[in-house]
């Protein structure tokens, strides 16, 4: 029964990969083009409303946390600006942008002038006071500095953060001050979760002698994906896990644990791979070579691209009441919109169980002890 | 690639590795850590009280049987006794009966014995009581026949009738 659940749950994501697949691998040709289907409807309408920029605003990292409103009457969560500077660290409030994206609102910080462009800040060169652009619209007096300001990912990832080490800590102490009893309250909802990590994942692909070292690695990415893809779906919640940054910091820790537990069999395998012709080794050795990156990149972009696709399509099927200008169109986009949701509700669970599952395969296939 | 989308930010890379170091520290040491030990503990003593309880219950059937054994022997005992017992009261019975007839048969034989010493005292007595009656009568007939003179010489002319006188 239980394989049976983990099947369909496979088979539904690689439906779900599959059918956004094509969007996935090119964000914004897919985007564009799901739009332009749209927009083909209304061709006719004088002024049209282009859902890209609000999409992409929507999914993309933004250095303050935007709830409602428009240009200046914005109502937004400022967050902190940290720039390491040639001068040293500036740190700014991103208020100090008054909602601008478009380099228009010069901020002077220790003798240096800031813009902000499309949630990039840069440096004005020396002298100048204003932002200029070249044809591609990229400025051309300026450059970036490295930007380690608290953005709306970065908020959303600590407030994933503490949620989970209030969550767990809290579960953790109950277990520590009763002893092994019967779980209660929220231990009696995540325990189920934990043990089905442990069972399902570590124990099945690791094996019962290695799974111990690796089950808190795999635990924590778990509830970490879990939680930050649930948060996304908040409204007005980050789409972190939908971040290309967070899904490769994610899938570099695996590859980093993978190599570094590595066994001589499973570097043999890479190498000289037993079994086959010598020829053949030869052929195989660069393959399994790429295999090492290939399967983080994999991991990568499975989870930034499921969760962002989520997104992009809650978005478009909203987006559509204000292309067709319609309340009545509310009634059809809505429900789906609904839908949706609830169907992202799954992946956000499904794509954590993905996501660590073939983390434990691929350090189960480091760690195996070969006869 | 100046897709933002696809454009992974130095920053955020660098908060997200630290956020997770610390989380995964922080959450090793205060939750997986006891709740898998917990979870092990839990399962483990439950694993223990269902080889306790099979343990009791494989002691309990043992235990069964040995009653039952018990029983068994004691019933067959009790069975061989009650054999024993119907035995020997039959052989008493038996005993006690032949010893009853034996007695029986002693008892009528002396009574057998009994009456034909009383029969033949009786008999004895009887000839002898016949006897001295025949004399007795012999006597009075005598004296009767005798009694008058032609009677008297009729028996002697008798007498002398049947003496030879050869």
């Amino acid at each position: 029964m239980k394989n049976f659940r983990i099947a369909y749950l496979l088979i539904l994501s690689v439906f779900m990969f599959a059918s956004v697949g094509t969007k996935a691998n090119d964000e914004e040709h897919g985007v564009k083009e799901k739009v332009h289907e749209v927009v083909e409807h209304i061709e006719e309408a004088e002024e049209r409303f282009n859902p890209v920029p609000v999409i992409m605003h929507h999914v993309t990292d933004a250095h303050e946390w935007h709830l409602w409103g428009e240009g200046e009457h914005s109502v937004t969560i400022p967050l902190p600006v940290i720039l390491w500077t040639d001068k040293g660290l500036v740190t700014f409030m991103s208020s100090a942008f008054h909602h601008d994206d478009n380099g228009h609102h010069v901020v002077e910080k220790n003798g240096m002038r800031f813009v902000k462009v499309h949630e990039k800040i840069y440096q004005l060169n020396e002298g100048e006071t204003a932002a200029k652009f070249n044809e591609e619209h990229l400025i051309e007096n300026g450059f970036k500095q490295l930007d380690f300001s608290i953005t709306k990912n970065v908020a959303a990832m600590l407030i994933a953060a503490i949620l989970l080490l209030f969550i767990f800590g809290k579960m953790g102490s109950y277990y520590k001050n009763n002893g092994p009893v019967a779980p209660k309250g929220i231990a009696s909802f995540l325990e189920p979760v934990v043990v089905f990590v442990r069972d399902e994942i570590a124990l099945v692909n690791i094996g019962e002698k290695k799974h111990a070292k690796f089950l808190p690695y795999l635990l924590t990415v778990f509830f970490f994906i879990w939680i930050g893809n649930l948060l996304g779906l908040l409204p007005g919640g980050a789409n972190l896990t939908g971040n290309i940054a967070v899904t490769l910091t994610l899938s570099v820790f695996t590859m980093l644990i993978v190599n570094l537990n590595g066994n001589k069999d499973y570097w043999g395998h890479i190498f000289w791979m037993p079994g086959a012709p010598v020829p053949v080794k030869f052929i195989l050795a660069p393959i399994e070579l790429v295999g090492i990156f290939a399967k983080p990149f994999a991991l990568m972009v499975r989870l930034f691209a499921n969760i962002t696709a989520g997104h992009i399509v809650i978005l478009s099927l909203i987006s559509l009441i204000f292309i067709f200008k319609s309340v009545a169109m509310g009634a059809v986009s809505v429900p789906f919109a609904l839908f949706i949701s609830v169907l992202e509700l799954l992946v956000a669970f499904l794509q954590a169980f993905i996501f660590t599952m073939l983390s434990a395969l691929f350090i189960g296939m480091a760690v195996q002890e070969h006869h | 690639m100046n897709n933002p989308l696809v454009t992974p930010e130095i920053g955020l890379i660098v908060w997200t590795t630290i956020t997770f170091l610390i989380l995964l520290f922080l959450l090793t040491k205060f939750a997986w850590k006891p709740i898998l030990n917990a979870v092990k503990q839990r399962e483990e003593n439950i694993e223990e009280a269902l080889k306790a309880a099979d343990r009791a219950k494989k002691e309990m059937e043992a235990l069964k049987a040995d009653n039952e054994k018990l029983l068994n022997e004691a019933r067959v005992e009790r069975d061989a006794m009650l054999k024993d017992a119907r035995e020997t009261k039959d052989k008493i019975i038996a005993e006690a009966k032949e010893k009853a007839n034996q007695e029986a048969d002693r008892i009528i034989q002396d009574a057998r014995e009994a009456i034909k010493h009383e029969k033949m005292a009786a008999i004895t007595e009887l000839k002898n009581q016949v006897a001295e009656l025949s004399i007795e009568i012999a006597e009075k007939i005598l004296n009767e026949e005798l009694s008058k003179e032609e009677k008297q010489k009729a028996m002697l002319e008798n007498f002398v009738k049947d003496i030879n006188l050869n």
